[in-house]
Formats: structure tokens, sequence, C-alpha cells
């Protein structure tokens, strides 16, 4: 179990071209899951591989435990990785590929045998050992990485994108697997990925990186909810938060808060709000002061569990401004495209944001009309 | 229609068989014929003589002499290649300033002329002239008028073959190795690093392994290369001295071309046949498992 620390970590590929990580400060907690979350080219694969020792940075430090290790080689770092492509080695057996690290590591011979039995044990994978990797599936490949990863109980776990190369349905069941794993293994672990769904899901706090610099560290549910700038506000969420701009200030709220005015407690009698919906749990309680706005529906995206709204204000301040809404599969109000309905956002759900810096200010009242 | 193409077909194909026909067939063909017969350069006629070349020529010191450099001479030039190749193409590897133009120095020998770049070698190999000993006698590790005879002494004249072979074959075994080794996924070497590794414990577990079906293509096509190659022999020692560095081909030619006894050339260069056929078959053995693989 170690501490990941980076102190003004920033790497330059070519002198004179901005920073592909850039002076990124950051510590983890001891056994904990953090994700660092950004879309390609944020920085996030090379702020792991130079944590890793695979690159060298430009200024900077990483410490592991304590100690400065930008000097050491990898091997030196007590880490254990697993790769986006899993770099299996393909002549060797799965075995063979697990006691690989021991081997490499030279841990005494006598407990190879038991040490890969424990591994594969945890990983389910004991009746593969006498394959080769070209002989297993997706999944099997992807145990395989992290049986040969965990077998020498490295001080940190380092993955990179591991389930990117699953299909969906592996994906989310090898998701939680991962994340059961890590807790029970309790090693530290920081899995860079690009999947939102993922970060959100496994992390115990996220890192959002964008352009080689850190813009947020929270939980995931202060990254989703307090965004600290409009970045994290549009990167999270599917549709992204609505973003409206006004003189110096850009107010935010998300799809899910921005519903028919008609479904939220104390615009009508709960009964005949009740009524409307097949579920009850959703919209009903009183949501406190909420701000009216006249939606004109463009076209309607039906995704089984919800519809997602496509559209345009009218009226008002922001005329013709494109926002989105997500509407739970509860609501059988029907919406037809080239419609206009009255939509409302509940007040303490808008965020602001400086409109020149795009990081979040206090909430200020602005006028709607 | 279906006609028209198919005479199309046989038109397109068919200077492709003739030529290799004509260039590799009939002469194949004629090998085992004289073989088997007393053909000598200006006979008039022909004589099945059966097996007797063959006897004749087993029992010939100068052909078991022949046999036995053949095979020190291709070996040798393989082990020599081999370990030169891998380490230059793992040199060669990685980005670097100046990689181009090393690359292109290293295969210069390949695009010279052979019999240019061997008489190259055979200047520097001179007893009198050699550019190699006036080194060594102004670095005082040899003294003047004692320096080696690099063509002149058994030993030597062997080593200095397998250099210059060696060194014409060192390019096209880099190349195949290095396309081997850009093959490699560069997250294998990285996991291995990660996974505690070093340097020769990746080369020789990883590195190596992964590339051994390329390499098994380079050491084939070598073998085949060296063993039927008489170009350096006959350039640098005519065989010489004493028959030492005389090699299979180099042995027919003279026996059969310089010393008119066809028949006997031909003998000779039969034998270099199932040695062929075997490394061939192995050779596509080996190619197929790769493409399955």
């Amino acid at each position: 179990m170690a501490i990941v620390e980076t102190r003004k970590l920033t790497k330059v590929f070519k002198q004179g071209q901005p920073g592909a990580v850039n002076h990124v400060d950051l510590e983890t907690r001891e056994g904990e899951f953090l994700v660092f979350l950004g879309p390609s080219g944020s920085g996030k694969t090379t702020l792991l591989r130079m944590i890793a020792g695979l690159e060298t940075p430009t200024s900077g430090e990483i410490l592991i435990g304590g100690n400065v290790v930008n000097h050491l080689p990898p091997r030196e770092r007590r880490i254990a990785m697993v790769f986006q492509s899993y770099a299996l080695y393909p002549h060797l057996t799965v075995y063979q590929n697990i006691v690989f690290p021991l081997k490499a590591q030279k841990v005494k011979k006598e407990l190879h045998k038991q040490k890969v039995e424990w591994a594969s044990a945890l990983l389910g994978i004991g009746r593969l050992l006498d394959r080769k990797p070209r002989e297993l599936s997706g999944g099997e490949r992807q145990r395989v990485a992290l049986a040969r990863a965990i077998v020498r109980e490295p001080s940190v776990f380092l993955l990179d994108e591991p389930l990117s190369n699953l299909d969906a349905k592996l994906r989310a069941s090898a998701r939680e697997e991962l994340e059961q794993f890590q807790k029970r293994v309790g090693t530290t672990t920081i899995y860079v990925t690009h999947d939102q769904v993922e970060a959100m899901a496994m992390g115990d706090r996220v890192v959002v990186l964008n352009q080689g610099t850190v813009r947020q560290i929270g939980t995931p549910q202060e990254v989703y909810d307090q965004p600290a700038d409009t970045f994290v506000a549009t990167f999270l969420g599917s549709p992204p938060m609505n973003l409206l701009e006004t003189d110096d200030l850009i107010v935010g709220f998300r799809p899910e808060r921005f519903l028919p005015s008609g479904l939220v407690a104390g615009s009508g009698s709960t009964d005949e709000i009740a009524s409307r919906m097949k579920t009850e749990h959703l919209l009903l309680a009183d949501v406190g002061k909420r701000v009216p706005l006249r939606f004109r529906v463009e076209y309607i995206e039906y995704l089984g569990a919800e519809r997602i709204l496509y559209g345009a204000l009218e009226g008002g301040r922001f005329p013709g401004k494109a926002v989105a809404s997500r509407i739970p599969s509860g609501v059988t109000e029907r919406y037809e495209a080239n419609s206009v309905h009255d939509f409302i956002v509940p007040e303490s759900e808008l965020k602001f944001f400086d409109r020149a810096s795009e990081k979040r200010v206090a909430p200020k009242a602005i006028p709607w009309q | 229609m279906a006609m028209t193409n198919r005479k199309l077909g046989v038109l397109m194909f068919s200077p492709a068989i003739i030529y290799v026909l004509a260039v590799v067939g009939v002469p194949f063909v004629l090998a085992f014929v004289y073989a088997v017969g007393d053909v000598k350069i200006a006979s008039v006629g022909y004589h099945y003589v059966g097996l007797a070349n063959f006897r004749s020529v087993l029992e010939s010191p100068t052909f078991r002499r022949s046999l036995y450099d053949s095979i020190i001479f291709t070996v040798g030039t393989q082990v020599v290649v081999l370990v030169g190749s891998t380490v230059l193409s793992l040199a060669l590897k990685d980005r670097f300033t100046g990689r181009g133009f090393i690359r292109f120095l290293i295969l210069l020998p390949w695009v010279a002329p052979v019999s240019l770049g061997t008489i190259g070698w055979k200047w520097i190999l001179d007893s009198i002239y050699s550019v190699i000993n006036w080194v060594l006698v102004h670095l005082h590790f040899v003294r003047p008028f004692d320096t080696p005879m690099w063509l002149g002494e058994p030993t030597l004249a062997m080593i200095s073959v397998i250099g210059v072979e060696s060194w014409r074959l060192l390019p096209f075994s880099t190349v195949i190795l290095l396309a081997g080794l850009t093959a490699i996924p560069r997250d294998i070497p990285e996991a291995a690093a990660v996974d505690g590794a070093g340097f020769w414990r990746t080369l020789f577990q990883i590195t190596i392994p992964m590339i051994l079906p390329i390499v098994n293509v380079a050491i084939l096509f070598g073998v085949i290369f060296v063993f039927t190659d008489m170009t350096v022999v006959y350039i640098l020692t005519r065989g010489g001295p004493y028959d030492t560095t005389q090699v299979l081909p180099s042995l027919a030619f003279f026996t059969g071309i310089l010393g008119s006894d066809l028949a006997e050339g031909a003998a000779i260069s039969i034998f270099l046949v199932p040695i062929l056929v075997a490394v061939a078959y192995f050779m596509l053995r080996v190619a197929s498992r790769a493409e399955v693989g």
C-alpha cells in the first residue's frame, strides 16, 4: 500500500509545443481508487506512464510511498500496470505470463506456484493456466493481465483503460468485478479512462483532466454536482449540462433538472401530478423557487429508460438557445417535434460560471426575462 | 469469353514459366543427366556410367574437405550474422539522431556488387598491402615482416572468408530482424519493464522468442544464400590454401568448368540438392506456421 503524489509534474514532448501534462499536483489516499478522467489527448495516459516510469517527466516530482522515484526505473517502483492492450506475452502460457513478474523480481522459486494459484483463483482463471493468450477471449485476457499485475502484491496498481477493449455488456460486469476486486485487495489504484460512466461508477475520487491540466479532483458526486468549471460541467453528463451565456456569466443546468413544469410539485395537486406519472418517486418534492422557461422541442431520442428532448428556448432572455432535457420513462406525457412546452428549472439547480475564466462562481440572481 | 480469358491467362503466365524452366529447370535436369554420364568439355557423345562419378567424388579427399569446409563456412557465417544482426537491429530499432544515415551505411554491402566488394576485401586482406596489418603494426600488436597472412594460412583464411561473407549477409539479416522487432507492440517490452525484467531478461525471454519465427526465416535464407555462394571464396582464396577454404559450389566450378570434367562437376553440385531441399522444406513450414500464428 502506498500513496502516490505528483508535484508540479510536467511533460513536454516537443520543445515549444504545449505540454502534454502541465504542473499536475495530486495525491492519492491510502488504498484509494483514483480515476483519471479526460478526453483523448488530455494527458491522462502520459500522467500514468510517468508514474509508472515509462515516460520521463520534463519537470516536477513523483513520490511513491513518500520517496521521490523520478530516477527509478519502473521495476524499482513497486507498481503493477495493466495496459489497454493487456500486453500479454503472446509466446507464453497464462501460467508463464503470471509467473513472469515473480521470476523477474527474483521471488523464491518455491513460492511461484502457490502465488500464481492464489492470483488465478482470485480472478477465476485457474482452468486457463495452460492456454496461450491467443486462445483466450477478451474478458479472459483482461483477467490474466490483472492476475499478472496482482501476483507480486504491488504497492500501487496502474490501470490504463483496461476495459475499453471489451464489448458493452462485458464491460459493465468487468467494471463491477474490478471494483470489488480492488476493494478486496485494498491496493491504491490509479485508473485511466475516457468513459465518464466508468469513472463515476468506480472511482473513490475522480481527477478530471483537460489539455494536460487538472480541472477538478473530487468524489464522483462532487465533480458531477459541483463542477469546478464549464469543462467539467460539459464533460460529465450525457447530454452535457445546458449552458446559457449572459453578460459576464454563464448559467448552467443539467438536462435532468430541466423538466415539464406540470410534473414538478407545487404546480398542481399531488394527485394530479401522480396521475400523470407511472412512478411517483421522481419529481414530487417541492423544489422551492423555480425558473420558468418555454421550450420548443425539435427532436426526440427514445432511449428506453428515458427520453432526451433536444430543442431551443423560446422568448425570454435566451431565445433560440439550444438546450436538452432528460425525461424519465415514468413520464408518459407525449412530446412531438416542433411543439412548445412550459418547462422549469429549480433555482437551486442552477450553476453559475464566470464567463471569462469559466470557473464556477457563487449563485447570483439574474433577470430571466 | 471464358476461353479467351483462359488463353490470356496462359499467355500472361507463360513467360514466367518459360524463364524458370530455361534458367532453373533445364540446367537442373542436365545436372542429373551429366552426373550419371561421362561428359567432358569438348567430348562428343554420351555414355551412361551409372554412379561412377559419385563414387569417384566420394573417394576424393578434396571433395570431403570441401563438404566439411562448406559446413564450417555456412554455420560460421550464420553464427556471426545472427549475433551481429541481432545487436544491430536492437541498436537501430529506437529513434536517434543519425539513425537514417547509419541504416544506410549498414545496407551498403547488400547493394554493392558482390564481386566489387569482395575485391575490395581482397586488398584489405592482402599479404603485402593489407590495411589491417598496417594498423596492427602501427599499434604495435604485430611486428613488421611478421604480419598475419589473412588469406595464406588455413585457419585465418577460413576466418577471412567467413568474415567477408558475414559482412555481405549482415544487412539482409538486419533488415529482416528489424522488421520483426518493429512488429512487437511497444506495450510488451514496457509491460516487461514494469514487471521487473531488466535488459537481458527482456531480450532472452520476451524479444527473441517473439521474433523467433522471423529469425528462422533469416537463418534459412542465410543458409541457402551462403551454401550456394562461391563468389567470396572464388575471389578471395580460390579455395586455397590447399583447398582449406574450398566449398562445394567452388569445387564444382573448378572441377566441371575449369577442370572440364562436366560429369564430375555435376555430381558434386548434386550433393547440394538434398541439403537445400531440407532447408527449403523447413523454410516453407516456418512460413506457413508464421501465417497461421
